[in-house]
């Protein structure tokens, strides 16, 4: 009883636990009765069902004092007594529930009783109801036969009606060319007097209908044959046709024959198109187009530009306009009504064949084919008019738009070749393009040579001009004064020209791949076209073609040395060393960045293309040094063959022709000082002239040749000069130079030095012919020492050409140096 | 055994003129003509003994001037040619005229070595060839194979054709023809074609290189410009009667087929300087001397141009189709053309190079300084040459 404390109403435990054992007590079986049970197996548990009031009895007896006994006792009592008043409540409730339910089924009986009566008198109504009703239908069925039978023959009468009204009908319908009411009608009866065709009367109908369907049918052709229809009509005609079980192949073909004659004009539209701006074109003058920039080297005037739009009548994108609004539209409209009337209708014509949409797609695909190559071919031609570099957009443009109009044919025709034909056009065209633009960039190159050419030769300030008094003065003199442009200056124009152009070159290409051109993100021009296309095939294709014409000149030139100028040669050698070192990287870094290029096959290193440019840039320079080294030899040999050298005068002046050799060394040496850099010097003292001539003539001559005059001694000379020669490493008379001013000078005055050894030991000297080439060394001596990488080398030829001479000489006395250091100073 | 290595002789002279004996076939002899304007000339006589690898000298004296060109009869090797320099006063001419050596100098030298160089014997004059109306002379060319009777020389602007009589003691011009036109007319080298019967002559003059024919002294084919600069020699190929080699100021060394002169068969360009001698080998064609004013000797084996395809007889048929024969060759022809060696031991220009007449693969050059150096072609390849 631990819940004593609390009052019992107020704890919804309590209240369930009355109920439960309400239940209990009721027998109401309840679901948790077992563990309850379990529960109270404690026969101390009052509550529980073994309770046992003795153990329960002793067990408070033993276990509690006396007032917890009393306390107990009281609550107990307690609990009783609510127990007692609770028990009270409920039999007094029972009861009454009782009582009212008794009352309730007294009154009960006495309504029953009523409505049994009711339902008795409710029966026996219905009965007579029934009764009624079967005889009422029993007198009205013969009636409603006769009406149905009525009505049958009504429907019937209905239909003869409109079979016989039916060739009139007919009639009325082909006169107001009402054809689909008319096909439709006789559709309708066709089945009927099919069947009962072999009643006489039926059959006349028939025959009049076929008569008269035939004549439609005639009509319907007729009116498909003539070509002006629209389209809307034709094709009405076509299902009519069909409807009339015509053959759909014949139709197929007839339709096809008729969108082909027009698709036809189309095309011959275009045609003569092509023809007339094939006229125009040759006829027309080219427009000029203001050429970037207008340096002196402008290629603009009188040289035919390549880079201009054909001034035809229609350009490209016009021409393509009008072929996609034309002929590709049209294509489209009549492949969609032919799908539409062949293909893709239902089967309802089940008379048909089953296949008639593959028969009517072959053919569909034969005709797309035959009509679409047409139409390529005539693109294709006007494409290979385009031959203009100008404005590359506008191709591209037009290309693009002939590649979108395409691309609706494939959605009408999915297995169609022609989109993947069109795109094969645009590729050829792109490639076509590439090659276009190369050819373009030589001739530019080569136009671009040509001004440089005509530069050079303009008459220009003398650059040689007061060469005697040292070079020094002259380098800056030269430059910028006049109006013919410098070589620096040239340099720059033409290099910066070629690049721009290569620039502009590269971005009309680019074009092609942008983003939103249709065709760009085909695979052709997504991977070979930026890399094999434009890449290899334009960009390095130029530079290669830079290097090889760059040769070419080396080569063509080298007999009689005289066709290229050799500024242009030095010119050229510069450009190519500009390449080797910058340009080419920067060239190909350009274009594999605005092109994306993704090398899928193995393309030219920049390597092996700097090396070409450097190969080229080195022959060149080669070239150079012989070319100028020849000019200046040609003067000597000259000056020596053609002296009488035995019977010449006392020298009292320096040769001209020396002076004439010193002059055009300067020039040549300003000349290159404008394009390459100085160059390293061996050991230089800062008054060379003076201090190596005083050891040139003092010592090294005194010694060298003093010996050889001497007649008893033919030995000594031999013996010495090979010693000398021991000593001293062989030289290579025409060897690679490197690319410095002091280097390609070295080149050219060990060339000329040389041949004046040369041919002086092909003559035979009088005493003051000998005297004068002592003259003449020692002058080219002063001179010459400062343009060469190592002094000793001039030394050394100009030393064995006076020995040489001294040996062809009759009577060898040489001049004292004294008098030869006043000549030469007299100048 | 040194067998490749060169051997070297000094003359006390400058010298630029060097011959092969060319009638002398057993011995390995070659002639040097010295140039000195103070001194008495003379003509050194080069045996080299093959099996000792030495050589053997004799001097004979050519007082008459300084040595331009040398050449010996084909016939009797005691006569030969020079063109020499006269100087008269404030005059030179370049004259020419006939020798013949004196009997005795093969036995002197051999008796006593050292009293030939302290008594040289003379040559002895036969005739002079006259050119007192003709000018310098270039060079003297005897006729090929001849019997030594019939000489060509070159003087200015004119080719001699002389006739030897009465034991060569008398000389007469028997056909002359002169090159008229503008320019620089002047022969510089010549060469008698060994082929047509000896009927042809080839001439450089600057940059061009003719052809005449001798029996009616008319030019028959001319390639003009044939060197960017100065024609310096020439050389028939002495198996192939249309091959023509020439070099020349332009460095480069050219082979020509007459019968196709606007452009050359090929182009060489090994030397750094001017190419002043080109000498094919005897019998084995494409073996090509040049010598060059850089002071280097090349010999180049020409295989393609030759008439010796590697790995082929030549026997009728092949030569009756030379062109086909050289594709055939070059088909399978693992020799390719090469330069077999640069030879460096001279240190000043060299002039002169020439074959021996008696062994097809010993040479010798000669330097301006008076060096002559003897070499021999490679073993390795002479080998796979003969084999």
């Amino acid at each position: 009883m631990s819940s004593a404390t609390t009052p019992p109403d107020s704890d919804p435990a309590q209240r369930r636990r009355v109920h439960s054992m309400l239940k209990l007590y009721y027998g109401l079986n309840e679901e948790g009765k077992a563990t309850e049970q379990a529960e109270s197996l404690d026969p101390c548990d009052i509550n529980g069902p073994h309770f046992d009031p003795e153990i329960y009895l002793n067990k408070l007896r033993k276990e509690c004092s006396l007032t917890e006994l009393m306390d107990h006792e009281s609550c107990m009592v307690k609990q009783i007594r609510s127990l007692d008043s609770d028990m009270q409540t409920l039999v007094y409730e029972n009861y009454n529930k009782f009582i009212s339910a008794t009352d309730t089924i007294r009154k009960m009986k006495n309504d029953f009783k009523k409505m049994e009566d009711e339902m008795d008198c409710l029966s026996a109504n219905m009965a007579a109801i029934t009764e009624f009703s079967a005889r009422i239908s029993g007198t009205l069925q013969d009636q409603h036969a006769q009406i149905t039978k009525l009505s049958g023959v009504h429907t019937l009468l209905r239909k003869l009606q409109f079979l016989f009204e039916l060739p009139a009908r007919l009639n009325k319908c082909l006169e107001l060319q009402a054809y689909a009411q008319a096909v439709s009608s006789h559709r309708r009866a066709r089945c009927v007097l099919q069947q009962y065709s072999h009643m006489p009367s039926f059959r006349g109908i028939q025959d009049d209908c076929h008569v008269i369907m035939e004549q439609l049918a005639q009509q319907l052709r007729q009116k498909f044959r003539d070509g002006g229809s629209s389209a809307k009509d034709l094709s009405e005609c076509v299902e009519l046709l069909l409807q009339l079980d015509e053959p759909a192949e014949e139709l197929c073909d007839k339709f096809l024959s008729h969108a082909q004659s027009r698709l036809e004009a189309d095309l011959q539209g275009l045609e003569a198109e092509l023809k007339d701006s094939a006229v125009t074109d040759t006829g027309a003058g080219s427009v000029q187009k203001t050429s970037p920039g207008s340096n002196p080297v402008s290629p603009s005037s009188s040289v035919s530009n390549p880079f201009l739009s054909p001034a035809a009548g229609t350009d490209i994108l016009e021409f393509i306009d009008r072929g996609c609004n034309e002929f590709v539209s049209n294509l489209c409209l009549v492949i969609a009504s032919y799908q539409e009337l062949f293909i893709n209708r239902p089967q309802e014509s089940e008379l048909a064949s089953k296949n008639i949409p593959e028969m009517a797609n072959g053919k569909l695909h034969v005709f797309v084919d035959t009509l679409a190559a047409r139409y390529f071919s005539l693109v294709e031609r006007r494409i290979q008019e385009e031959k203009g570099v100008g404005d590359n957009s506008l191709l591209v443009r037009a290309l693009d738009r002939f590649h979108r109009r395409l691309q609706a044919i494939s959605k009408l025709l999915p297995g169609s070749a022609v989109p993947s034909q069109g795109t094969e056009i645009v590729v050829r065209a792109a490639r076509e393009r590439i090659k276009q633009y190369l050819s373009a960039l030589q001739t530019f190159y080569h136009d671009s040579l040509t001004d440089v050419r005509q530069a050079l030769a303009a008459p220009r300030l003398s650059v040689g001009g007061a060469s005697a008094s040292g070079g020094g003065a002259l380098v800056g003199g030269a430059s910028s004064k006049d109006a013919p442009p410098s070589l620096p200056e040239l340099l720059t124009s033409l290099s910066n020209f070629i690049l721009n152009q290569l620039k502009s070159v590269l971005a009309s290409v680019h074009l092609f791949t942008a983003k939103d051109i249709t065709f760009s993100n085909k695979p052709y021009f997504k991977g070979e076209f930026c890399s094999q296309g434009v890449r290899e095939g334009l960009v390095v294709s130029f530079i290669k073609f830079i290097c090889q014409s760059s040769r070419q000149y080396c080569e063509s030139a080298g007999d009689r040395g005289g066709s290229t100028p050799p500024a242009l040669l030095l010119l050229l050698s510069r450009l190519c060393l500009d390449y080797e070192t910058s340009t080419i990287s920067y060239i190909l870094t350009l274009t594999d960045e605005q092109f994306l290029v993704q090398h899928h096959t193995p393309v030219t290193p920049v390597t092996a293309l700097c090396a070409e440019a450097r190969e080229a840039a080195q022959k060149l320079l080669n070239h150079y040094v012989k070319v100028q080294g020849l000019i200046i030899s040609q003067m000597l040999r000259k000056s020596v063959e053609t002296r009488d050298w035995v019977n010449t005068i006392e020298p009292r002046n320096v040769r001209a022709v020396m002076k004439r050799v010193v002059e055009d060394t300067t020039s040549i040496d300003v000349q290159v000082g404008l394009l390459y850099e100085e160059g390293v010097r061996k050991a230089h003292s800062s008054d060379s002239s003076k201090r190596t001539f005083s050891v040139y003539s003092s010592s090294r001559q005194q010694i060298r040749y003093a010996p050889s005059y001497t007649p008893s001694a033919p030995m000594d000379t031999n013996l010495l000069s090979n010693i000398h020669k021991l000593f001293s490493e062989r030289i290579d008379i025409f060897s690679p130079v490197e690319f410095n001013k002091v280097s390609v000078l070295t080149g050219i005055i060990k060339i000329s030095l040389k041949t004046f050894l040369e041919c002086v030991r092909l003559r035979t000297f009088g005493r003051y012919g000998l005297q004068q080439i002592q003259v003449d060394c020692h002058y080219l001596q002063m001179y010459l020492w400062r343009f060469v990488s190592d002094e000793n080398l001039v030394h050394f030829l100009l030393d064995e050409i006076v020995g040489s001479a001294a040996h062809r000489c009759l009577d060898p006395s040489p001049m004292e140096q004294s008098v030869i250091e006043v000549i030469c100073e007299r100048g | 055994m040194e067998d490749d290595a060169p051997v070297i002789y000094g003359l006390e002279f400058q010298a630029r003129a060097l011959t092969a004996q060319t009638a002398e076939t057993d011995a390995i002899r070659f002639l040097v003509g010295t140039q000195s304007l103070k001194f008495d000339n003379q003509i050194h006589i080069i045996d080299f003994d093959d099996e000792n690898n030495m050589i053997n000298k004799s001097v004979l004296l050519h007082d008459a001037g300084e040595i331009w060109h040398i050449s010996g009869s084909p016939a009797d090797k005691a006569v030969l040619t020079t063109c020499y320099n006269k100087t008269s006063e404030s005059r030179v001419l370049t004259c020419a005229a006939v020798w013949r050596m004196p009997p005795e100098w093969e036995s002197g030298s051999h008796e006593s070595p050292d009293d030939s160089s302290n008594n040289p014997q003379t040559l002895e004059l036969l005739c002079h060839l006259d050119n007192s109306a003709h000018g310098s002379m270039a060079c003297v060319l005897w006729e090929p194979m001849g019997d030594g009777k019939r000489v060509i020389s070159l003087a200015e602007n004119h080719v001699l054709l002389w006739d030897l009589q009465e034991s060569s003691a008398k000389a007469t011009i028997s056909s002359s023809a002169t090159l008229e036109g503008k320019g620089q007319l002047k022969f510089t080298a010549g060469k008698w074609s060994p082929h047509h019967n000896c009927t042809q002559l080839a001439t450089a003059n600057d940059t061009a290189i003719r052809g005449w024919d001798l029996r009616s002294m008319s030019q028959i084919y001319c390639i003009e410009n044939a060197h960017g600069q100065l024609v310096r020699d020439l050389d028939f190929n002495p198996n192939k009667q249309y091959y023509l080699a020439s070099c020349g100021d332009d460095c480069k060394v050219k082979f020509w087929d007459v019968r196709h002169i606007s452009e050359p068969v090929k182009c060489l360009e090994e030397h750094s300087h001017w190419v002043w001698s080109v000498r094919y080998n005897h019998s084995h064609d494409q073996l090509l001397l040049t010598a060059s004013s850089d002071s280097r000797v090349i010999l180049s084996n020409m295989v393609s141009i030759s008439s010796e395809p590697f790995g082929h007889l030549v026997d009728d048929d092949d030569l009756s189709d030379p062109e086909e024969n050289q594709q055939e060759a070059k088909g399978k022809e693992p020799l390719q053309d090469s330069i077999i060696s640069t030879y460096e031991e001279h240190e000043d220009s060299v002039y002169a190079v020439e074959w021996s007449a008696a062994d097809p693969w010993l040479f010798a050059s000669l330097s301006y300084d008076g060096r002559l150096v003897i070499n021999r072609v490679p073993r390795a390849l002479k080998y796979r040459i003969l084999l």
